[in-house]
């Protein structure tokens, strides 16, 4: 099948994301970029817990993390998540109207949830817990703030693909591009988990 | 239309590499810039062995001299033996597979630009300043108490050259899974494009620690955190741990497609197929899969106990043994054999005998407690210039001997090949065999002189004067570059007219497209099987058709430009410079606008059409 093929919901293929080469390339290589990047969390989730305890004179997990706000994040990123899922299967489908408007969802969900982490680094910056203050501190903010940039970066992907396909719809050539921007989604989706369990239950359990 | 060099213009030409996502021109900018670092590297070796010909010598001063050491090993495994290989891996692999191109080909470049600009980033630091002074390894309890801005621009360089490699990495390991021409299974594919693959997935896995632990020293210099800091809570074996998790597997990243371009020039010029071939990629796999095993090993002395130690000893003994059933294969590929000892053939045979004896004091340097013996001296020098310089630039020069036809459509002076493989390898033995005694009878590494009546005079003179045969070496290298691409012989498309593998079976230089019509596969050594059956070119898999090209762009040099403009904001940061953050934005919306054109500008490429193929004669290598 080719690229640029007007295709129709009856000759659109079940696997638009795979159904050219170059289709087939991204997803194999966005696979391949998403193992890399599960290392380079592993590392920074290695240097958080290497250090999560060396907080020094300023506040330690026990005295900042709350479950009500962290709680809040996960489930709305985690809705995020569904959302996208969602998006897919409209793209599946060949509704471009509505796997656009699942998207726009997702990046809602996903834009309060930054939202909510800015409050969050503000209000513990209030607390004295600080990138430069503390060993912990520096760990805990690369960490989590590697992620936020991810949760940025993902925002401003979506829009971007979403906007530009606005007037044209789907056709084999972007349908790859939604499909590895949701795999983005998901993947940044599980690092969060991690990071509410390791960085905020375990950080309140001590 | 050819890619035998048209009449251009200098404009023209540059234009044409600046944008270029052709992999084969991307492998000569590699091969070039990579060749360049590898002299500034070289030349940084003889200051260092003119520093040390001779005891209390004052040729440059013991800050220099760090600075000089620390760029050395640098600039040797980042800028120079990296990229002369992923030189190599881009222009041989895809056609060993039976591909018309990478899977990313605009990625293949950005690459490329990423770890130039990566490069030059690092080397600027000479002009600017100073440049990085705390040894290749910057360990952070030494890197963060260094003057001025030397590791910050080690930190910012690396990780510009980092991401390159990286994407890299990816895009050669996505090529193997989706491009192979049919029948090109994978117990079919050359051992290079194996070491290919095996070396992408460590590249793939490895470096992200290293993205991290620069990343987490950028901020410890730059913006003032304190993860290397112990005043602070900080830990700075963390440093440790996250650059050997990189630094280890780095060695197999280096030394696996060496093993890939020695095993197959025992095999062309054995006229024989490769001994073992399943042994072999089994071989390759689990070296792969141990390297991420045993990164400890670099730190014996460190102090993380005798369990830990113990570990790491036998999982690093371990990879002795499919290292030994490579070496075994290689003898046996040899046993027998019709051999021709050309000049890529005397690189690998002498390959062997000087890896092993690498080998050999790996395993000694394996066992820890004799370890705090060997550790910091100038054995482990030895050891492991004994492995990266006879195992990969001895590879190096062999695959640039052999590939070179294919590459650049003129053979290499053969007499000259051999001048050059004696003097380095005489050169070589020379400068780092002594080195073994030296550092048993205590001479420690990173010493900028020594006293005399230590008894090390006259092991420094000898290997300062076996620096110099390596370098008259390289330089009767250049020679033969130069006089055989001004009158040297056109090269036929099976240059060595024993070619077994794909890369062999298409014009030297091969078109862009590469294959008119993608050739069935039907066995191991494909070119081969089809010379054994009395044909002279592969059978065609499919009709005559349209071509897919992928579109030049200019977009992979503007992207790493802006992270190139945006890490002088970081750089001099910490100065409290007014204009640094700005710098930073700037170079941030260049790379960012730049990614984001990438994403919102179609790019469908174009087609090379059926009419213009057939006029087009890719077989005119044959008969020249």
């Amino acid at each position: 099948m080719h690229a640029e093929e007007k295709l129709t919901a009856e000759t659109f293929p079940a696997e638009p994301e795979k159904a050219t080469l170059e289709g087939k390339n991204k997803f194999i290589g966005f696979w391949l970029f998403l193992g890399g990047e599960t290392v380079l969390f592993a590392s920074l989730f290695a240097t958080y817990l290497a250090l999560n305890k060396s907080n020094g004179t300023g506040p330690s997990s026990q005295d900042l993390f709350e479950i009500p706000l962290a709680f809040t994040m996960t489930m709305i990123l985690l809705t995020s998540s569904l959302t996208s899922v969602y998006a897919m299967y409209h793209m599946k489908n060949f509704n471009f109207k509505k796997m656009q408007l699942w998207l726009g969802l997702t990046v809602l969900l996903g834009a309060a949830f930054l939202g909510l982490e800015i409050y969050e680094f503000k209000h513990y910056v209030h607390l004295g817990h600080t990138i430069t203050g503390s060993a912990f501190g520096s760990a805990f903010y690369l960490l989590v703030g590697t992620h936020g940039a991810h949760v940025l970066f993902g925002l401003c992907w979506a829009l971007t693909i979403m906007i530009r396909n606005a007037n044209r719809g789907l056709d084999l050539y972007n349908a790859p591009k939604f499909y590895v921007f949701s795999l983005y989604w998901h993947f940044i989706d599980v690092v969060w988990v991690f990071i509410f369990t390791v960085v905020y239950l375990m950080g309140m359990v001590g | 239309m050819s890619t035998v060099a048209q009449k251009k213009g200098f404009g023209a030409t540059l234009w044409d590499y600046l944008t270029t996502v052709d992999h084969k021109k991307i492998a000569k900018l590699y091969l070039i810039a990579g060749g360049f670092f590898f002299l500034l590297g070289g030349i940084e070796a003889l200051i260092i062995r003119i520093q040390l010909a001779v005891p209390d010598n004052n040729f440059v001063t013991a800050g220099f001299f760090n600075e000089i050491i620390t760029m050395h090993g640098t600039t040797m495994i980042f800028l120079a033996a990296m990229p002369l290989l992923l030189g190599f891996m881009n222009a041989v692999m895809p056609l060993q597979i039976g591909a018309r191109d990478v899977a990313f080909p605009f990625v293949n470049a950005l690459g490329f630009w990423l770890f130039f600009f990566g490069g030059v980033f690092l080397n600027l630091s000479w002009f600017m300043g100073g440049a990085p002074d705390a040894g290749w390894t910057s360990y952070a309890s030494l890197a963060l108490h260094s003057e001025g801005h030397g590791i910050d621009f080690y930190v910012l360089g690396l990780q510009i050259s980092g991401i390159g490699t990286l994407i890299g990495g990816i895009n050669f390991l996505a090529t193997i899974i989706t491009m192979r021409a049919p029948g090109m299974t994978y117990m079919r594919m050359p051992l290079f494009t194996w070491t290919t693959f095996v070396a992408s997935a460590l590249i793939l896995f490895a470096f992200p620690p290293l993205t991290v632990g620069l990343l987490l020293m950028m901020f410890d210099r730059i913006f003032g955190t304190a993860f290397f800091v112990p005043s602070m809570g900080g830990n700075t074996i963390i440093w440790e741990h996250l650059f050997w998790i990189f630094g280890h597997p780095e060695v197999y990243i280096l030394i696996l497609p060496a093993f890939g371009i020695f095993s197959e020039i025992f095999a062309t010029f054995s006229r024989k197929r490769l001994f073992g071939y399943s042994s072999m990629v089994f071989a390759t796999v689990l070296i792969g899969f141990l390297g991420f095993m045993v990164w400890a090993h670099h730190m014996f002395t460190t102090g993380l106990g005798p369990i830990a130690n113990a570990i790491f000893a036998v999982a690093t003994m371990a990879i002795a043994v499919p290292t030994g059933i490579k070496i075994f294969n290689w003898l046996f590929t040899m046993w027998g054999g019709s051999l021709k000892f050309t000049t890529p053939m005397l690189y690998a045979a002498a390959f062997i005998p000087s890896f092993i004896m690498g080998g050999v004091t790996g395993v000694m340097l394996a066992s820890a407690p004799a370890d705090y013996q060997y550790h910091d001296s100038y054995f482990v020098v030895a050891h492991f210039h004994y492995v990266i310089v006879g195992g990969v630039v001895l590879a190096v020069f062999a695959g640039a001997h052999y590939w070179w036809p294919k590459m650049f459509g003129k053979m290499l002076n053969d007499t000259l090949g051999k001048v050059t493989f004696w003097l380095f390898l005489i050169g070589f033995h020379l400068t780092f065999f002594i080195q073994h005694f030296l550092g048993l009878m205590g001479m420690p590494r990173r010493v900028f002189t020594f006293l005399p009546n230590h008894g090390w005079e006259l092991g420094n003179l000898i290997s300062s004067i076996g620096a110099i045969f390596m370098a008259l070496g390289v330089i009767v290298l250049l020679y033969n570059v130069v006089i055989t691409s001004i009158k040297g012989e056109k090269a036929s498309a099976d240059a060595w007219g024993d070619g077994r593998t794909l890369e062999w079976a298409i014009a030297s230089p091969p078109p862009e497209y590469n294959f008119k019509q993608l050739p069935l596969i039907r066995g191991l050594d494909p070119l081969w099987v089809e010379k054994m059956q009395g044909k002279k070119e592969m059978t065609p898999a499919e009709p005559l058709g349209d071509i897919h090209m992928p579109n030049r762009s200019i977009l992979p040099f503007i992207i790493s430009l802006g992270l190139f403009i945006a890490a002088f904001g970081f750089l001099h940061h910490p100065d409290g410079a007014s204009w640094s953050v700005p710098v930073m934005i700037i170079g941030g919306i260049i790379t960012f606008g730049a990614m984001f054109l990438r994403s919102i500008i179609d790019d469908h490429g174009y087609h090379i059409h059926k009419a213009d193929l057939m006029d087009d004669d890719d077989k005119k290598g044959v008969e020249a």
